[in-house]
Order: structure tokens, then sequence, then C-alpha cells
């Protein structure tokens, strides 16, 4: 960071600024001119919060699609099915045994398990033919789209989180004076996604521990940079594929719990977040776990001032953002070159 | 010399058969009827439903109009018009069908309207499309619709709101389509010639998953808000809403409550409970002609393949489907001289629908029964919009002069304006 300041003093002083006056936001209560410009500070903090918890969603998708593309070169297009699969069991899982917890490792494990099938039936026999993959992966979508509005139907499924969750917590942020009293109002917020956000940062780092710091995430690793030097080295690089393939399908799942909770489940949520995986992927960079972190915190971002500030082009500013980008830094923000 | 010869003879002969196979085709033989429903997107639930009142309608006429067999061809759409005119296109171009009924969503019956004027043969009724424009705006002669618009479907419910509930401030969300803007035109003007205030419009882009931001933004000094939003982005609002702890009394726009909504699965839907709203029916009406409706569409479909009483999208698609058998009995299946006829007998008929009695304007418009309703809790746990008043002859400019309701311009985000005579 030091050395970033050395060689880029002025990038360096905007950062800061920008920072500063960030925080000077997040902490301070705002003068009557500025809520009279932008609104009120509430619907400013709850914009920065439901950013930052929205791209928490997004990164859990996003982080298989990333792990699996960035080690097999594989363009899985059925990313989104995986998410909505998921969100499908845990709805039923968590319906039936009432607890909304175990939804999370049935979905984990019974999408990891689909994934591994794919990687063994499907993958493996189309190695490294990028067209043939996509064509493959677009048609195994879309059969898993029909299939599961065949069995579960079109309606609206929502995940009820338990009781604990649901509602709004009291946070420690003011958002504003009482005029007749003086007295502080602070900032309440659901629960939920609070919890979420802070499962994902969890998810987040144990993945960027387990790739940096054990044996397998260096197997994972010598993968992504030459897989063939890897395999002539005698690792059982097959095995490999397997299990990050399970990893990443089966972390799409516990995201369909994650949107089924405080969105809700339904056809067409599958391309929606094939979407949004996709963009954030771009974005941050292929196959870089940090970058898929970054790009999603921006896309939320973007999702939710976007729709509060300039709900016209809300839709717009993501794809803005991916142009931007793409224009400057075509292999993402993270990504090698 | 001999070959432009040959060349005519055939063209001519082949323009022989192909008038002659027309001519037979508008008399005898099955009649083609094309459907138009969302069944892909956000609409999903409601198109499938929409379906269901087709189907209803024709097994109880056993599949014939008008001495002749029906068939069916379906083609699905996803809300947008150009997915609307695409379906359409391939009905029509590719399908030869007689009549279109459909589309389903605002912005596409608009769309359809349009395209209507470029296939003069063809005769389209609208599935349950509300917006305005439709037929207010340059109306297309073979295009017919049989349900009233979204604006009709709002009249009465600004008065009780204002008079009955007592919300003298509301602020309204909405999607950003058409249809939207013609219901909050609809509540609007009403509401506001009473005396109420509109402070605040919100308008997200339909498919919005995430409302937390717009939640948070929405204003605490109002007595009511009133919510525009329909399918998977109806349910989505309500469980974060609960989430956010939000506990402002609500008002439904039509689609907000209806059955799609209503039986979703999870605990979203408790939010609607107590929820004043209007619209084309009411689940809990007692008038034969609508309980024997829902027992039709309750016998039709097993338990599990349905709603437990018809959306009003079943009911939309039901009528759309019974004014052509009606019509196809009384030409006696004869769709000859360009649908004639036919036609004549639409713009004309008095239908006795399910949601009461339907007749059409010089636009082609339905003048009929709207309902204004509250959403209970019924013994057996579901939810159900149940009956508070009917308002009969809802015409399209809402009884307003036609003078100064064209005044008041056209729905869109901004308009209108509120104010307290118009």
């Amino acid at each position: 960071m030091r050395a970033f300041a050395r060689t880029h003093p002025v990038w360096a002083g905007l950062v800061a600024i920008v920072i500063a006056v960030l925080l000077w936001m997040i902490f301070a209560i705002w003068p009557d001119a500025l809520s009279d410009r932008i609104g009120s500070k509430k619907i400013f903090l709850n914009a920065l919060f439901n950013g930052i918890t929205l791209g928490g969603l997004y990164f859990l998708v996003a982080s298989g699609f990333t792990l699996i593309f960035g080690l097999m070169r594989n363009v899985n297009l059925a990313h989104g099915s995986l998410y909505l699969l998921g969100g499908y069991i845990g709805f039923f899982v968590a319906d039936i045994t009432g607890y909304w917890l175990i939804a999370f490792p049935v979905a984990f494990v019974v999408v990891g398990f689909l994934g591994v099938l794919m990687q063994v039936f499907v993958f493996r026999r189309i190695e490294g033919q990028d067209l043939r993959q996509t064509l493959v992966t677009i048609g195994i979508s879309i059969v898993m789209a029909d299939l599961m509005m065949w069995s579960f139907g079109g309606d609206f499924f929502n995940i009820s989180p338990p009781s604990w969750l649901s509602g709004p917590m009291e946070t420690f942020f003011v958002t504003g004076v009482k005029r007749s009293s003086g007295e502080l109002i602070f900032m309440k917020y659901p629960m939920v996604r609070l919890v979420i956000f802070a499962a994902s940062v969890v998810v987040g780092v144990g993945m960027w521990l387990a790739l940096n710091k054990t044996r397998i995430g260096m197997l994972i690793r010598a993968g992504v940079d030459d897989r063939d030097m890897l395999s002539a080295t005698g690792a059982r690089i097959e095995w490999v594929f397997v299990g990050v393939f399970a990893f990443g399908a089966g972390l799409a799942g516990v995201a369909g719990v994650v949107g089924g909770t405080f969105q809700s489940v339904a056809p067409g949520e599958d391309i929606r977040f094939l979407l949004a995986s996709l963009v954030v992927v771009i974005v941050g960079g292929m196959g870089s776990i940090p970058g898929a972190a970054l790009g999603a915190l921006l896309i939320g971002l973007a999702e939710q001032f976007g729709s509060v500030y300039f709900p016209t082009y809300a839709v717009v500013l993501t794809f803005l953002i991916m142009v931007v980008v793409l224009a400057f830094r075509p292999q993402g923000l993270m990504g090698k070159a | 010399m001999r070959q432009p010869y040959l060349n005519t003879l055939s063209t001519l002969a082949l323009i022989a058969a192909g008038a002659t196979s027309v001519q037979a085709a508008s008399h005898e033989g099955p009649v083609k009827i094309g459907v138009l429903a969302t069944l892909e997107g956000t609409y999903t639930a409601l198109g499938e439903d929409g379906i269901r009142g087709l189907e209803a309608a024709l097994q109880e006429a056993d599949n014939m109009a008008g001495g002749r067999a029906i068939e069916v061809i379906v083609a699905s759409t996803d809300t947008t018009p150009d997915s609307a005119v695409r379906a359409a296109r391939k009905l029509v171009e590719q399908d030869q069908v007689d009549i279109v009924i459909g589309p389903l969503s605002g912005s596409e019956g608009i769309a359809i309207r349009d395209y209507s004027k470029t296939q003069p043969g063809v005769t389209f009724i609208n599935g349950i499309s509300g917006a305005m424009e439709t037929t207010y705006v340059t109306p297309s002669e073979n295009f017919f619709r049989f349900n009233i618009d979204g604006a009709q479907w709002s009249a009465g419910l600004g008065d009780y709101v204002f008079n009955e509930k007592g919300y003298k401030t509301v602020a309204t969300v909405g999607e950003d389509y058409s249809f939207i803007y013609t219901q909050v035109f609809g509540f609007a003007t009403e509401y506001c010639a009473a005396g109420g205030e509109i402070t605040d419009r919100f308008w997200v882009p339909l498919g919005t998953k995430d409302f937390g931001s717009i939640i948070a933004a929405l204003p605490d000094d109002v007595d009511a808000i009133y919510l525009g939003l329909g399918g998977g982005d109806a349910v989505n609002f309500l469980n974060q809403y609960q989430q956010a702890g939000g506990e402002a009394n609500l008002i439904g726009g039509t689609i907000m409550v209806d059955g799609t909504v209503l039986n979703s699965q999870g605990s979203a839907k408790e939010a609607l409970v107590g929820v004043p709203s209007s619209g084309p029916q009411a689940d809990t009406w007692d008038d034969p002609r609508w309980t024997s409706f829902v027992q039709l569409y309750q016998e039709t479909f097993p338990e599990s393949e349905r709603f437990p009483t018809p959306s009003l999208f079943a009911t939309g698609y039901y009528n759309a489907t019974l004014a052509v058998l009606q019509c196809m009995d009384t030409v006696e299946g004869n769709l000859g001289e360009g649908q004639a006829g036919f036609r004549d007998c639409l713009s004309n008929i008095t239908l006795e629908a399910p949601n009461g009695t339907i007749t059409l304007d010089e636009n082609r418009q339905a003048i009929g029964t709207n309902f204004i309703t509250e959403v209970v809790q019924l013994d057996d746990g579901t939810l159900a919009n149940q009956l508070v008043a009917t308002k009969e002859n809802v015409n399209q400019t809402l009884g307003i002069d036609k003078a100064a309701f064209d005044a008041i311009g056209l729905p869109s985000r901004d308009t209108p304006e509120c104010k307290t005579s118009y």
C-alpha cells in the first residue's frame, strides 16, 4: 500500500479523499442542506447496506462460477440452473423439516453431487472444446429449467427464515436527530440480510484461506496456472477437477437457498443469476476469487444506488460498469493479463 | 412465347387454388385459434392461469364453435412488447390462425393492437392486458377487449380508502410500465378528487428482485402506501418489507392482491391481510354467474394444478373465449367476408360473464363491473379477496366527461397530476 502511494501519489490521494468522504457520510449526522439535495441519510445508508448484502449473494453465486472457470476453462452456462435447483431444494427441506439451517448442507450436497455428475458425464468428454461446452451447457440449462418448471410449477417460492432472523434489528448507525426531543434515530436493518452477508464473508475468507494455505489449494492454484505441467508431476488432476466442480456447484446451491430467503425462487431466476455472475466475473476478472468479491460488491452497489437515485437508468448502470471495465481493463479488475 | 404463357397460367392456377382454399377454410373445417400468454418470466404463473380460463371455456363448449371443431395453438410471451409481436407473427403468418386471443400484459396489448392493424383478416381479442392506450388511442378495427382496463379496475378504490379508511396521504410504488401507470391513473383521479394527496410516486423496473433500498426510501409520514406490483415482484417486495419491519397501511393494486400472489408459497403474503384493493372480480362474490364459473374452474382442473379459485387472468381469458364461442355460434361458424359478421356480433354482444355483464363501447373496449375488495384469511387458511362493494357500468373515461378526460393526458409516471377536480 505504501509502495502504491509512492508510485501513484495522485491516485492514492484521490482514493483517500473518497474513503474519507464515504466515512463521513456513514457516521456523521447530515446537515439539512445535504439531505435536501440527495434525500435523507436513511435512504443512503440503506442503499449502501443493501448493495453490500446483495453483493454478498452475487459473490456466493459467482465465486463457484469463477473457480470452475479458472481451473478448468469451462464456461458452465448451466450455473444459474444449479442456483435455482438449490433454491427449490432449500424451500422443501426447510418446509418439511422446519429447520432453515438444514437447508444449506442439503442444498450444498445435492447440487454438489449434480455437479460431480456433470463433470464426469459431460465435461470430461468434451474437455478443451470451448464452443461445444458452451452449447452443451446452454442445452442443459434449458432442459433443467423445463424439468423444474414441470415439477415445481411457475409459482413463487419464498423460504421463510426462522423467527430469530426475521424482522429488523437496531444498528448503531445514526440516521438523524428527532426534531422535537433531540434524540438520535438509529437505523433499523433486516437481520437476515446481515447474517447472510456475514456468512458470505466467512465463505469468501474460508475459500481464500483454503486456496492459499492448504495443500489442496496449492494443487488447485497450480492447476490454474499450468494444467499440463501439474498432471505431468503425477497429481490426480481429474480428482481435483471433480472436487472443484462439486464445490462450485454446491456453492451455487447454497446461494439458491440464500436467494430464496431474501428474494424468491421462481422460473427465470436461473437466467438472471447466470447473467449476474457473468457480469460479476467479467468485471472482477475470470478465475479470480478476490475479483469475484470486488465485482459482486460493485454490481450490488450499482444496482441498489441506481434503484434509489436514478431508477430509470438503474438497469443500464450495471452494464455501463461492464463496458468501462472491458474498455480499460479487458482482463477484469483483478484478472491476470 | 410458350414460356410466359405457361407461367401466367400456373400463376393463375395457384391464385385460384389459394382463393378456394381460403374460401373453404372460412366456412368449414376446424377453426384455428391462436393464444398469447406470458408463459415465461415474472408473469409465468399468471399466464398459466390465463390458459386455464381458456381451457375451461373450451371444455364447457366441448371444443366446438358454430358447428366447427376448435384447434388451439399457444404461443408464449414474456411481458415484453417484442416477444408478444414475435409470438403473434408466428401464430398469424406461420400457423395461419383465424382468431388470436391475448395478450396478457399491458405493454404487449399496445404492441398487438398495432400489429393487428397490419393483419385485417384476423380478429384479435384481448386476453387480459389492461393498458388504457390499447383501445383509447388509435383503436384498431379488428382488436376487441372484453375486460375493463387498469384505470377502470381502480374505480371506487380511491373514494373507499379516502372516505371509509381515512387515508389522507398516500405514496405509490409501481412497476415502471403502461399497465401500472393506468392503474395509478385510475386510483389518483378518484382519490385526489375526493381530497386525498399523493406525496411520492416510486417506479421500479418490471422484474425488480431487491426492493431493499426502495423500501428504505418510502416516506414514514404518509397514511398508506399504494402497491402496484405483480407476480414475483409483489412476493419479493412483501418478503423484504416484512424483514425490514415495515408497518405502514397498504393499498393493493389489482394484481398485487390477485390469486397468483395470495397463493404463493411462504409467509410473505401474510402482510396482505386486511389490505383494500379493487379489480374486475371478488373471490367471495355470491352471484350465481360467479359461483358457477368457480365450480367449472374447480371441476375442470385437479386441485394440484390450479388455484383454489380462478385468478382474474383465468376470468379474463375465459371471457374472451366465451365471446368468441358465442359469436361463432351466432354466425354459425362463418368467418367469410373478412369475418364481418363475426366482428359485428362481437361489437354488439352483451356478454353475461362470470364477473358481471359486459358490453363494448365504440372503441371495442369493455364497459363492465368493478369490485372493491379486502384481503381476508378464509377458514381453511388460504387468503382471498372479500367483496366490499361493486361499481357497475364503469366506462373507460371513468364517468368523467370525455373532453375533460382527454385534458388529463395519457397515463405516465407523472400523469395525472393530483388535484381535486378534473
